[in-house]
Formats: C-alpha cells, sequence, structure tokens
C-alpha cells in the first residue's frame, strides 16, 4: 500500500504544474457548490423559520407558485381562528420593498401579536406601541444599519415615507435585514386591503393535524394547509432554488471531472513504457488501473480540501460583509459536506475511468518495441 | 511448482510470430530447450528476431501460432502469463528502464509490491541482492544519480527480486561501454550460479555469446541450436 502511494504521488510530483490544475478544478467545484448550496439551504430555513415561529401549519392559497402571489382573506383568517382544534392563526403579508441603494428589502406586514414581534429583541422602541402609530415601521437592526435607520426619523421605502417606529434584532438573516409594518399599512401600502399571504397556525394538538387539514379543504376551496415540514418539501420555490443549486454546483464539478479526465490521460500517455515496465514486473491491468484511479483519488482528496478551505472562508466573508444585508447565513450541515465529498470523488474517478483502462490495456511487448 | 531436473525449465514448439497483420514474419518456427541452471546466448545481428523471440519465451508477448511452456506450464493465457511474470521470469533491458524519480530500493520494491510480498520480505530480499551487487550504500539513492552500469545492476537485482527461475536479458550490455559491459556479464553468470536461475541473453556480441553455456544462432526469424 505504502508503496503504490509512493508511486501514486511520484506521479503526480512529476507534473506539478497538471496536478495542481486538476486539484484546482475539483477544488473549485467544492467550493462552488459549498457556496451555493449552503448559501441556499441558508436562505430557505431562514424563510421557513419565519413561517415556523410559532406554528405547526401553513395556510396560503392553492396552486400559488410563490407565497408573494398567495391571497388569503382576513375573513377567512377569521373562520381559521374558529376552527376546532386551532390555538392561534398569525396573518402576515410578505411583500417586496426597495429603498435608494437597496433595491430589495423584505416587508414583513404582521399583527402586533405575532411572534416575530414579540419574540424579538427590541434595541429602540417597544413591542406594545407597534400598530398604534400611524405611518410608522419597524426595522431589523440589519436593515437599520443599511437604511440608516432609528427611532423618531424617517425613511424613505419605495414611494413611501416612514416614521421609524424602533429597531430589532432577530436571528433571522432575511428579518434583520426586512421591514415590519402593521398589517393594516402593509396592506394599504401593497394595495391589497383586506387580505393576507399566509396564516400561519398553531393546534392545540398537533397530533390531530389531519382534522385540521380536511377542515380547511372542506371550508375554502381556494386555501391549502400543509404541515411545516410538508410545507417545506413541497413548496415549488424552495424545490427550484435547491434544485437549481445543486445542478450549478454539479455543472462546475463537470468541468472538475474534465480536467481530471485531461490530467489523467495525459499522464498515462506519457508514460506508456513505464506502465509497460510495471507489466513486466508483474503488475495486473487491475494494479495498472488502480494507480490511475489512486492518483485520481488523491487529486480529489486535496481538491475536497483545499476547496472546503476556500469555500468556507468564501460564507464566513459573506456572513458578514454588510454588502449582502445579512440575508446570507449560510447553513454548513454534515450530510451536505457528505454528499460533496461523495461528488467530488466520483467525478474525479470517473474522469479517470477511460485513462484507468487505457492504462491497463497497453501491453508490454508493443510498447517496449520502440525502444 | 515441483519437476523434475531433467525436464526443460523452458520449452518453445513451433513458435511463429509476424507483424503487421501477417505482412511482416519475425519469428518462424522456433523450437528450442533450455534446461535449468544454463546460461544461454541468443545470438545473432540486429533484426533476426532475437529481442521478439525473447518477448514470446517471457510471456511478454503471444505467438501467432505454436506453444511456450515454462517449468511444464503452458503460458498461452493472459492469466498464466501474469502468474509467469510475477514469480517465475525477470526481464533485463539494453536500457535500463527503471524509474528515474525513484530511488533504488523504490523501484525493487515494484516486483515484490506486484507479487504482493511482505515488508518484512522484501527488505531482506533488497539487501540481499543491493549487497551481492555491491550497491548496499547507494540503495537510497535515486536512479538519475547512478552511473550507468550502477542503472544495469539495479536492473539485475529487479529481475531478481521475487527468486525467479528465468533471467530474460535483451542486450544488457549494450548501452555500456566495453569495461562496464565485461563487469556485468560476468554479474550475470555469477549470479546464474549463486542464484541457481537460468539466463537466456539476447546479445549480438560473439565474445558474451561465446562466455555463455549455449549458444542460439538467430537468422532471419529462425533459431539453430
Amino acid at each position: 500500500m505504502k508503496g503504490h502511494l509512493r508511486l501514486i504521488l511520484t506521479n503526480l510530483r512529476r507534473h506539478k504544474m497538471r496536478a495542481a490544475f486538476s486539484v484546482a478544478g475539483i477544488g473549485f467545484g467544492v467550493a462552488a457548490m459549498l457556496t451555493i448550496v449552503s448559501i441556499v439551504l441558508g436562505a430557505i430555513g431562514m424563510f421557513q423559520s419565519i413561517l415556523a415561529k410559532e406554528s405547526h401549519y401553513v395556510v396560503f392559497e392553492k396552486n400559488v407558485s410563490d407565497l408573494f402571489f398567495s391571497s388569503v382573506k382576513m375573513e377567512q383568517v377569521a373562520a381559521l381562528r374558529l376552527l376546532p382544534g386551532v390555538e392561534r392563526v398569525d396573518a402576515m403579508l410578505v411583500g417586496i420593498v426597495s429603498s435608494p441603494n437597496h433595491p430589495i428589502i423584505t416587508c414583513f406586514g404582521v399583527e402586533a401579536s405575532d411572534p416575530l414581534i414579540r419574540k424579538a429583541h427590541w434595541l429602540s422602541g417597544t413591542p406594545s406601541r407597534f400598530g398604534m402609530e400611524p405611518g410608522t415601521v419597524y426595522v431589523g437592526q440589519r436593515a437599520a444599519q443599511f437604511l440608516k435607520a432609528e427611532e423618531g426619523r424617517s425613511i424613505r421605502i419605495g414611494k413611501g415615507e416612514f416614521r421609524v417606529g424602533g429597531v430589532l434584532r432577530t436571528d433571522n438573516g432575511f428579518e434583520d435585514g426586512g421591514v415590519f409594518m402593521p398589517l393594516p399599512l402593509a396592506q394599504e401600502y401593497f394595495h391589497r386591503e383586506g387580505l393576507v399571504s399566509v396564516g400561519t397556525v398553531k393546534l392545540k394538538d398537533p397530533s390531530k393535524g389531519g382534522i385540521f387539514q380536511r377542515d380547511v379543504e372542506h371550508q375554502f376551496e381556494d386555501l391549502v394547509a400543509l404541515e411545516n415540514k410538508e410545507f417545506n418539501q413541497s413548496y415549488s420555490q424552495f424545490r427550484i432554488l435547491s434544485f437549481t443549486s445543486w445542478a450549478v454546483g454539479i455543472c462546475s464539478f463537470l468541468l472538475g471531472g474534465m480536467g481530471v479526465a485531461n490530467t489523467m490521460l495525459m499522464s498515462v500517455f506519457t508514460r506508456i513504457r513505464e506502465i509497460a515496465i510495471l507489466r513486466v514486473c508483474g503488475f495486473s491491468k487491475t494494479q495498472v488501473a488502480g494507480l490511475v484511479m489512486g492518483e485520481a483519488a488523491v487529486v480529489a482528496g486535496v481538491g475536497v480540501a483545499s476547496g472546503f478551505a476556500v469555500g468556507l472562508l468564501v460564507l464566513k466573508t459573506m456572513n458578514t460583509a454588510p454588502q449582502f444585508q445579512g440575508y446570507v447565513q449560510a447553513v454548513v450541515r454534515p450530510d451536505i459536506l457528505a454528499a460533496i465529498v461523495v461528488i467530488a470523488f466520483a467525478t474525479a474517478l470517473g474522469g479517470a475511468l477511460y485513462p484507468a483502462w487505457y492504462a491497463s490495456k497497453i501491453q508490454p511487448a508493443d510498447a517496449l518495441r520502440f525502444e | 511448482m515441483t519437476m523434475n531436473t531433467t525436464e526443460p525449465v523452458l520449452e518453445a514448439r513451433g513458435v511463429w510470430k509476424s507483424f503487421d497483420a501477417g505482412r511482416i514474419p519475425v519469428i518462424r518456427g522456433v523450437d528450442l530447450k533450455i534446461a535449468r541452471g544454463e546460461l544461454v546466448a541468443l545470438w545473432g545481428t540486429s533484426g533476426s528476431g532475437k529481442s521478439t523471440l525473447l518477448h514470446l519465451l517471457s510471456g511478454l508477448d503471444v505467438p501467432d501460432r505454436g506453444n511456450v511452456t515454462v517449468l511444464g506450464q503452458s503460458i498461452s493465457s493472459e492469466r498464466a502469463r501474469l502468474q509467469l511474470r510475477r514469480t517465475q521470469t525477470g526481464f533485463v533491458f539494453q536500457l535500463h528502464n527503471l524509474i528515474a524519480d525513484l530511488t533504488l530500493e523504490e523501484n525493487l520494491r515494484i516486483p515484490a509490491m506486484a507479487a504482493h510480498k511482505t515488508e518484512g520480505e522484501t527488505r531482506a530480499r533488497i539487501a540481499e541482492l543491493t549487497d551481492a551487487v555491491g550497491l548496499a550504500h547507494r540503495v537510497h539513492h535515486r536512479i538519475q544519480d547512478l552511473s550507468g552500469g550502477e542503472r544495469q545492476r539495479t536492473a539485475i537485482c529487479r529481475a531478481l527480486m521475487n527468486r525467479p527461475a528465468i533471467i530474460f536479458a535483451d542486450e544488457p550490455t549494450g548501452a555500456l561501454d566495453e569495461q562496464t559491459g565485461g563487469a556485468i556479464f560476468e554479474l550475470f553468470k555469477g549470479l546464474t550460479i549463486r542464484e541457481n536461475v537460468t539466463v537466456v541473453l539476447a546479445t549480438h556480441e560473439r565474445r558474451f555469446a561465446e562466455a555463455c553455456n549455449r549458444i542460439l544462432r538467430m537468422t532471419n526469424g529462425t533459431c539453430e541450436l
């Protein structure tokens, strides 16, 4: 084993630049996938946590592709609150607003009793005043920084001018970089009077969720109730985002895999005689192929290590960079890391398959005849 | 594997080989028998078919017709040829064909790796062989730092690593000066006795051929006993 590794490393050392480019190819794929997937999962997680603060079910308009387009009537919210087994329903209108130099700010239209307001850490202002003062909004800590907002001052959001009633801090990047409006003000601002995007429902007994779902289906033709976990799995935006991030990551891996294939092929072509000598010395075809695959595995291993280092550094930078307004809260999960390792090795070894097969087919006599 | 001492260690019967889809015949019906412990010269001019016959006898190549047996076993299958190369034969080339980036010791480990020898066996054999050829002090040197003679001695050690029954040597002195070539040939002769191996030596140099136990003269793809 030690001898095989020595042969593998010796060959990689012979062509340092070529090996380095292969490592860089795999490393780039690892870093790209880690960064993209972690950011997307972080974003999805943040969005999920907004909806699932104190609830078991999410109720929204049936057949909408995006919650921003969902319309639930306030009368329906009121009716939901009267359903048996329902402890509380929080109504939320979600919208995107902009301000000078900041094209995207998430706006949450909520009631004063919403857990978002109750559970936040208030840096200025008080939750008891939420919704009591006309034309007043409340901003997340990060939003306050980039909007240069503080209690009592006015800020411009989109076409409107609002007074800042307080600054609050949450653990969620979307919330921290967002603006909280009392629900009636948000409905007026977004021209959606009497409507909300979603109702989050807390049940007295979560095990009776099936009954609640049937009640909603029976009573509201245009609404659907999904358990939080079910919502996370089926919400099309999450699926699209997740699929896209994996697809982009895998594409970058394919480029890395082609780099490995090229390196390994060149490596085999430039040492046909050496491989022939190994065969003369008793190496089997499998052993020869194993050497080539071993080189690819070493390239993948170094690529994974360097890719993780670069990817984690990028994520750390993005997590703290003010330019990202706190919207990047990357989630690095062990299962994602494991998946990336598997894909990196599969790509590198896949790229080395043809070179390994070619090497194993080298006939010693043919290779040596041209001595 | 056991065998009667009178039984040939290597036998070829009606061996033919051609290249370019039969248009270039190289070996034409060779029959030969070589006994254990013999030092046999395949002597002939360039292009007479010495190297090709050596490849066929050693299992590096496959004859178009005929059969080669080593220690009584046919080597017609890929598996048999692999096993032969691993355990029963060693090969020395005109150019040493060592891996230049590796040390002398690492080059000697290659046949041992192929044959899955233990670390202890490998170390002991390397020490034994390098001591025998006067290279014990050079084991950790890279091949590129060795002289031509030292490289060829290393190649001989590599061929002997797995205690083969037969060594095939293809012009092993061809790339060396007269004095070094003579020393290498003497080393072969000594090792034949010391290691009790059969040596089949392809050479175009008459002085080396005449110093062998027997000469097989190669002419235009045929072998005269």
